[in-house]
C-alpha cells in the first residue's frame, strides 16, 4: 500500500489513542489494527484525486452536458452554496458551547425535569435565526454538554420552525392568510413537544450514539475550539453532500404531473405533500414560498408541508444519521414524520 | 481521511466559496442576498484549516491520529463541481418539467406614460392575467427572458423566480405568438417586442395560467448579471 510515514503513530500511540467512532463503524482492538495496516496516505490520495479531476475535466464536462445533469448539478451546487453558510453558523456555535459553556450553565437554565426541560427547550428554539442544517450541529453539542436528550431533541425539531426569519418569511409569502403563521408555530411546537415526551418515556440511551467529539484534554482551549469546528464541518458537511445529492436526484426525476392528481383528494393532498417536503428537502427560510406557489392544494396540505419540511427531510436525514447515529436516525425519523403529519392535519382544521 | 487531509479540503472549498462569491458565480445558484454569508462561510473555513495547521505547528508533533469519517471524502465533490464544470443557472429544462408559479401581485403600481415599456415575465404575465391587461393596451412592449419549448414546439418566454437557491426556482411563463422567429433554440436570452393580448392557455403541467404576447420583433441578447428574477414575492 501507498507511502505512510510513520511519525508518532506506533503502537503505543495507537492504544493511547481514544477509541473513535466514525459515523459507520465501531472500530474494535483487531479490527483496527486491521485499518491501521491498509491505512492509506489521505493527503496524498486528495492530491491525485484532484490533479485526475483536472486533467479528465474535458471528458467529464461532456458526460455532464445534457441538460437533465445539468439541471441535476445546479441544483446540487445550490443547495450547497445556500446550506454551507448556514452549516458553518451552527458548527461555530455548537463547538463554542462544547468549548466554552460549562456543562453547569445547563443544568441551571433547564428545569431540572425533562418532562419541563422539552417545551421550554423547544421554545428557546424561537432564538437560534438559521436553517435546520444549523441545528443539528447544536443539537448534538447540546447532548454532548449534558442536556437531557429529550430536551435537545425538542430543540432540534422547534428552532428550524419557529424562528423570527422563517416567521417572517411565512407571513410574506401568505400575504393573504395571516392565521398560516400562527398554524405554523402552533403545530411546530406541539410536534417538537411531543417528540421530546415520547422520546423521554419510549427513548434509550443506547439507540443514541454520538460521535465521540474531540477529545479537549491536553489542549488549550482555541486549540479544541478549532478542531471541533474541523471535525465538525468535515463530517456533517460529507452528510450534506448526501442529502444534497438526493435532494437534487429527486428534483429533476419526480414529475410535477403526479402532484396534480394529488391534489384533488383531500387525505391524499395531506400526504403528497409531506412526502414532498421530506424529498425535496428545501431549506427552511424558503419552504413557505414555495409552498405558496402549490395554489392547487389546500390550506392544511400547504401547513403540513411547512411543519414536516424543517423537522425531516433526506439532507436531515443524512445529517441526523451522522451526528446521533444511524439506530437513532431510523427510529427518529418515521416517527417525527408520522406526528407532524397528523399534527399539522388537526391544526389545520382547528386553526386554518 | 486524516487531519492534513481534511485541513487541506476545508482550504479548497473555502476557496472555491470565496471564488464564487467575489465573481458573479454564485448567482446562479443562491440568490444575491446571501452574499455575505457565503463570504463569510469561506472566510472562517479558510480559518480553521489555518488555525488547525497553526495549533499543530506550534505543539511540534502532528496531533494524534484519528480515523475520521471518510464521509469527508464527498466533500470534494462540491469543490470539483464548482470549479471544473460551473453548472450553469437552470433553464429550458427545468422550466419545461416545472408549471408556472404565476401568483397574484399584490397590486399594480403605475407605469410610465410614454415610450415602450420594459416589462419583466413575471410583472407581465401578473398584469395580464390578474388585471385583464388594463395597463397594457395599446402599448409597445419590451421583455427579456430565455426560451423554452414545450413537447408540442410551442415557444415559451421565461423567467426563473428565486426564493433562496436554485432548488426552490420556479419558472414564469408567457406564450409567444405572432411574428416569433422561425427557428428558436433552447436556452436562448431574447428580448422580445410586442403587444397585449388578450389570448391565455394553461400550463400542461400544472395547469396554472399563461397569458399569449404578441410579437412585433426580436433581438437576441446576453443572458443578464442575475440568471433570476429576484424581485417577485420578495
Amino acid at each position: 500500500m501507498p507511502v505512510r510515514t510513520g511519525g508518532g503513530t506506533g503502537p503505543v500511540a495507537i492504544t493511547k489513542t481514544a477509541p473513535r467512532e466514525s459515523g459507520e463503524r465501531a472500530e474494535t482492538g483487531p479490527d483496527r489494527d486491521r485499518e491501521e495496516g491498509r491505512h492509506f496516505n489521505s493527503p496524498l490520495l486528495l492530491t491525485l484525486l484532484l490533479l485526475t479531476a483536472v486533467m479528465f475535466q474535458g471528458p467529464i464536462r461532456g458526460a455532464l452536458s445534457a441538460p437533465v445533469m445539468q439541471s441535476w448539478m445546479t441544483v446540487f451546487v445550490a443547495v450547497m452554496v445556500q446550506a454551507l453558510p448556514f452549516l458553518v453558523l451552527g458548527v461555530l456555535l455548537s463547538a463554542a458551547i462544547a468549548v466554552f459553556v460549562p456543562p453547569s450553565f445547563f443544568a441551571r437554565a433547564l428545569p431540572g425535569r425533562p418532562a419541563l426541560a422539552v417545551p421550554v427547550a423547544g421554545a428557546a428554539g424561537a432564538v437560534l435565526p438559521g436553517c435546520e442544517c444549523a441545528s443539528v450541529p447544536v443539537a448534538g453539542a447540546l447532548v454532548r454538554r449534558g442536556v437531557t436528550p429529550a430536551a435537545a431533541l425538542a430543540f432540534l425539531l422547534s428552532a428550524p420552525a419557529i424562528n423570527p426569519i422563517v416567521l417572517t418569511a411565512t407571513a410574506v409569502a401568505f400575504p393573504g392568510d395571516p392565521e398560516m403563521v400562527l398554524a405554523r408555530f402552533v403545530a411546530s411546537l406541539l410536534v417538537a413537544c411531543a417528540m421530546g415526551w415520547l422520546w423521554h418515556r419510549l427513548g434509550r440511551t443506547d439507540w443514541l450514539r454520538l460521535p465521540a467529539g474531540t477529545s479537549h484534554e491536553g489542549q488549550g482551549k482555541g486549540a479544541a475550539f478549532w478542531d471541533s469546528v474541523r471535525h465538525d464541518v468535515t463530517h456533517a458537511g460529507g452528510f450534506l453532500v448526501v442529502g444534497a445529492m438526493a435532494a437534487a436526484t429527486l428534483k429533476a426525476v419526480v414529475p410535477a404531473e403526479w402532484l396534480r392528481l394529488a391534489a384533488d383528494h383531500p387525505v391524499l393532498s395531506v400526504l403528497a405533500l409531506a412526502v414532498l417536503a421530506v424529498l425535496l428537502s428545501l431549506c427552511s427560510e424558503a419552504d413557505a414560498f414555495v409552498a405558496a406557489s402549490l395554489t392547487q392544494f389546500s390550506l392544511t396540505a400547504r401547513l403540513t408541508f411547512l411543519v414536516v419540511g424543517p423537522m425531516i427531510d433526506l439532507k436531515l436525514f443524512a445529517m441526523q444519521a451522522g451526528t446521533f447515529g444511524r439506530a437513532f436516525a431510523l427510529r427518529f425519523a418515521p416517527a417525527t414524520f408520522a406526528l407532524a403529519v397528523v399534527v399539522s392535519a388537526l391544526t389545520g382544521t382547528v386553526l386554518l | 481521511m486524516n487531519r492534513l487531509a481534511q485541513t487541506a479540503l476545508l482550504f479548497l472549498l473555502g476557496a472555491t466559496l470565496l471564488h464564487a462569491a467575489t465573481t458573479d458565480l454564485y448567482l446562479r445558484y443562491v440568490k444575491s442576498g446571501l452574499r455575505p454569508l457565503v463570504l463569510l462561510a469561506g472566510v472562517v473555513l479558510i480559518a480553521t484549516a489555518a488555525a488547525t495547521l497553526w495549533y499543530d505547528r506550534r505543539r511540534g508533533r502532528p496531533a494524534v491520529h484519528h480515523h475520521e469519517p471518510r464521509v469527508s471524502w464527498l466533500l470534494t465533490l462540491p469543490v470539483l463541481a464548482l470549479i471544473l464544470v460551473a453548472p450553469p443557472a437552470l433553464g429550458s429544462y427545468s422550466a419545461a418539467h416545472t408549471g408556472t408559479a404565476l401568483t397574484k401581485p399584490f397590486g399594480f403600481p403605475d407605469l410610465p406614460d410614454r415610450g415602450p415599456l420594459r416589462l419583466g415575465v413575471a410583472d407581465y404575465a401578473g398584469r395580464a392575467v390578474y388585471d385583464d391587461g388594463r395597463s397594457l393596451r395599446g402599448r409597445q412592449l419590451k421583455i427579456t427572458g430565455f426560451v423554452t419549448l414545450d413537447r408540442a414546439g410551442t415557444p415559451y418566454l421565461v423567467r426563473m423566480g428565486l426564493n433562496c437557491c436554485a432548488a426552490d426556482a420556479q419558472p414564469v411563463k408567457i406564450a409567444l405568438t405572432g411574428e416569433v422567429p422561425p427557428v428558436l433554440s433552447p436556452d436562448t436570452w431574447l428580448e422580445v417586442t410586442g403587444r397585449y393580448t388578450p389570448r391565455r392557455t394553461k400550463d400542461p403541467v400544472n395547469d396554472g395560467p399563461i397569458p399569449y404576447l404578441e410579437v412585433t420583433g426580436s433581438r437576441p441578447v446576453a443572458t443578464p448579471h442575475d440568471p433570476y428574477d429576484e424581485t417577485w414575492n420578495t
